[in-house]
């Protein structure tokens, strides 16, 4: 991946807000974006998991990012979108507070992520992104997405 | 370029023709006497014959032919079913197969013929004298019976005449005329069929009366046939004037004269052959049934390519949740003109929904179909006896789950004959009968599909199978003594084994049952393997319902709707407060003088309270596991209604009690419970 995007010298990236930072995801692992409707909750979940939606006849698990980034939650408003994000086989859509931009950053403009940004865990970040005046958190959608959390709460209820 | 178009549907239809022509030959074996399997057997070869010879797959066509004369006699009762002729038969509708495989890869179909073709014509030159009288006594017996012999009667060919034909035959025949059945073949190039065929009738009506064709004249008038057409005629000149009269108008080709004849005018039966009459005639009559119960099963069908059916269902589904919101708005609007457009909108693609979710869904039946004829040559190459019983075909399974599920249900059914049932002698000697047999069977129960490979063979040798594991290094020896029966069966499935002694042509190329097992999880099923030695073997696959329809009961807890699968649901049942009583701190309440413990799906699905009125009544869905039973108690029921059962992805894993999601009309998603998990 890393290569690739070495030999590439822009990325695409889609940018979404979260509390008070810009975060960014790679266009190619979005698949749409939507607006908040009704989620089914999903019992005995994790606390991030906020449910299912019904996308285009697919059931589409949803995760609210700020909850899984450990921020405290805030109501959902009218500017709340959905980031529905594909990686390896697994679909699942991102609550955000934003999402409004794409823009192409330069490969050499991203920067490894320091400790903690903006209260995120360095190890869910692949670098951070300075454009001008703005700071762009890119994510390590794999990382986000791992399994692993929610399968140890399995072992522990079960 | 034009027959391109054409040979997807050539090939489509061969095989479902050659499916029939397996079907109905396996009932004729087990049945020899029914000559309705006869028929049908004879339709489909004559649809075949028709097709491929149009297609121009003149080796198909050839073969095909050959054995329809052999079917023709058969049919007739002039020649008698014996075991090599089915062989034969069978060879060569195998040899058609091949073909039609070839074609559908992309080959001209052509293939060595003349093998079976000198076969079936041997069979036919053959038996045909030997056996003519004695087929001659047998219908007439029959002719007097059946009256006008609608069954039996017909000559020589499918002529397919009515009573009234028959009648207008037998009369002219009785004043001296000659009956012929005459096949006209025209000119390939022949641009004017219709005209031509006129004259054909022209010249024919001249010299005797046109009793019947084939097809009818308005379709010949329409040229609505391929290069030939068929007449009954009767008439006072000799076969040879009638067919030098036809040959001399231009652009004929050929021209068949076969004489017509009917059996009833045949020297009057003796007395014992009346008495044997009625006898007879029962079996014929029930052949008439089943061909008749078997035109009516076989609707109408279209082939449609599964992709469109994917874009339609997602194409849909977007129009429901739309739906849902006119719904909504139309509530708000609250204008009734409105209100009732939008309602029959919504009843409408209610049953629309219905329908496309049922398109998709396909009888495993499909499938299971090919298995019979696969037995049935096993046996006779294992030197086994074996019974292949089918339960459950009308099982639906989604179309892409089918197409997959051959290979290793085939892989399977041959392991079972091959490793599981024993020799006959070998059985005689066990105290089992001499027939072994496999039970296929397929069955809904909650979220998935199971399918079951049963024999009653000699089972697992535990031994065996830890020797061999030992031997190609599948298993640690330090471990080997500590496995459980269990452990050493799941050895079966383990990538690099094979308990055949000699790799054997029939399980599986050498290939383990590994292939079968990866399979079934690409499919996200599972497939285990119970065994008791000296009793059998049970394979048990699981299939999920990628997208499958259950029946449900939708039930409201709170603000959230859940679905009960209907097949874990004994009944609901509305209870009063006070009829709930403790044991052991536990609610339990007396269900029909059973105690039967209560779940709160509030409690347990944690939902949160909507500050709603509590009632003094409680509403209680008695489900069960087995012998056991508990009452899920919830606020109301919505009702039942067919649900699509969707999974709820990779990303969330064996979440508790909720066995997959729904899609409900109002675009909502709904959790289907999995009453197993709440039943300890």
């Amino acid at each position: 991946m890393l290569d690739q995007k070495e030999i590439v010298s822009e990325v695409k990236v889609i940018v979404f807000r979260l509390k008070d930072e810009e975060y960014g995801v790679e266009v190619n692992q979005v698949k749409s974006i939507e607006k908040l409707e009704h989620i089914t909750r999903v019992p005995r979940t994790p606390p991030f998991v906020k449910g299912v939606i019904n996308l285009r006849g697919v059931v589409t698990p949803i995760i609210d990012l700020r909850n899984r980034f450990g921020l405290e939650e805030s109501l959902y408003s009218e500017s709340t979108r959905i980031i529905i994000v594909a990686v390896g086989e697994l679909e699942v859509g991102l609550i955000v507070d934003a999402a409004n931009d794409v823009i192409d950053i330069p490969v050499n403009a991203i920067e490894p992520p320091p400790e903690v940004v903006g209260g995120v865990e360095a190890a869910y970040l692949r670098g951070v992104a300075k454009l001008d005046k703005r700071l762009l958190i890119l994510l390590n959608l794999d990382k986000v997405l791992s399994t692993e959390e929610i399968k140890q709460l399995d072992s522990i209820e079960g | 370029m034009d027959m391109n178009q054409y040979l997807d549907m050539f090939i489509e239809e061969s095989k479902e023709h050659l499916q029939a022509i397996n079907a109905n030959l396996l009932l004729l074996e087990s049945d020899p006497g029914n000559i309705g399997h006869v028929k049908e057997i004879f339709r489909s070869a004559h649809t075949l014959k028709g097709m491929s010879a149009t297609m121009g797959f003149e080796d198909m066509a050839s073969l095909t032919h050959e054995a329809e004369n052999v079917l023709d006699l058969i049919r007739n009762q002039k020649l008698t079913i014996t075991s090599d002729i089915m062989d034969v038969i069978f060879h060569s509708v195998d040899l058609i197969e091949s073909m039609v495989i070839d074609i559908t890869e992309g080959g001209d179909g052509s293939a060595d013929v003349s093998a079976p073709v000198k076969k079936l014509r041997a069979i036919v030159a053959g038996d045909y004298t030997a056996d003519q009288e004695v087929a001659a006594a047998t219908a007439v017996a029959e002719a007097e019976a059946v009256e006008a012999a609608e069954e039996e009667g017909t000559p020589a060919e499918d002529h397919e005449l009515d009573d009234y034909a028959l009648m207008v035959l037998k009369q002219s025949k009785e004043l001296g005329n000659n009956l012929m059945w005459i096949t006209v073949t025209l000119n390939e190039n022949c641009l004017l069929k219709a005209a031509r065929s006129y004259m054909v009738f022209d010249q024919l009506e001249s010299m005797g009366e046109v009793i019947k064709t084939k097809p009818s004249v308005e379709d010949i008038e329409n040229e609505r046939f391929e290069q030939s057409f068929e007449i009954a005629y009767v008439t006072m000149q000799s076969v040879e004037k009638v067919r030098s009269t036809i040959l001399n108008i231009s652009e004929i080709q050929d021209v068949v004269i076969e004489p017509i004849q009917l059996k009833s005018e045949a020297p009057p039966a003796p007395v014992v052959t009346e008495v044997a009459a009625p006898v007879e005639k029962k079996p014929a009559d029930n052949a008439q049934t089943a061909a008749a119960k078997k035109a009516t099963a076989g609707g109408k069908t279209i082939r449609v390519d599964i992709d469109r059916l994917d874009i339609l269902m997602n194409l849909f589904s977007e129009l429901v949740i739309d739906r849902g919101r006119l719904e909504q708005l139309a509530r708000e609007i609250g204008k009734s003109e409105l209100q009732e457009t939008v309602e029959h909108m919504s009843r409408i693609s209610g049953d629309l929904q219905n329908i496309i979710l049922t398109m998709r869904m396909v009888p495993v039946e499909q499938v299971f179909n090919r298995f019979p004829r696969m037995i049935r040559d096993l046996q006779k190459d294992l030197h086994k006896k074996v019974n292949l019983e089918i339960i459950g075909a009308e099982t639906e399974l989604d179309r892409t789950v089918i197409d997959e599920i051959g290979d290793p249900l085939n892989h399977l059914l041959r392991n079972s004959l091959d490793h599981g049932i024993e020799s006959p002698a070998d059985r005689k000697k066990a105290g089992k009968p001499e027939e072994g047999t496999i039970v296929l069977r397929a069955f809904h129960s909650g979220n998935h599909v199971f399918i079951e490979v049963k024999d009653d063979g000699a089972g697992i040798n535990k031994e065996k199978v830890l020797k061999k594991a030992l031997e190609r290094g599948i298993v640690n020896p330090a471990n080997a003594d500590s496995m459980s029966d269990k452990q050493i069966h799941e050895l079966l499935f383990a990538a690099g084994f094979s308990t055949a002694e000699v790799v054997s042509d029939i399980s599986g190329r050498g290939v383990g049952l590994d292939v079968v097992k990866s399979k079934i999880e690409s499919l996200g099923g599972s497939v285990g393997v119970e065994s008791v030695r000296g009793q059998g073997t049970t394979f048990l696959i699981q299939l999920p319902l990628t997208l499958s329809i259950i029946s449900a009961m939708l039930v409201q807890v709170k603000d959230e709707k859940y679905a009960v699968p209907l097949s874990s649901i004994i009944e609901t049942a509305v209870f009063k407060k006070d009829q709930i009583m403790m044991a052991h701190r536990q609610k339990v309440i007396d269900f029909r003088g059973r105690v039967v413990p209560l779940v709160s799906l509030q409690d347990i699905f944690q939902v949160p309270d909507n500050g709603a009125d509590k009632e003094d009544e409680v509403a209680v869905v008695i489900v069960r596991k087995g012998e056991k039973m508990a009452g899920l108690v919830v606020d109301s029921f919505i009702g039942q209604q067919e649900i699509v059962l969707k999974s709820l992805g990779k990303y969330m894993v064996n979440v508790f009690a909720i066995s997959g999601a729904t899609i409900l009309g109002d675009g909502q998603v709904a959790l289907i419970i999995d009453c197993n998990a709440l039943i300890k």
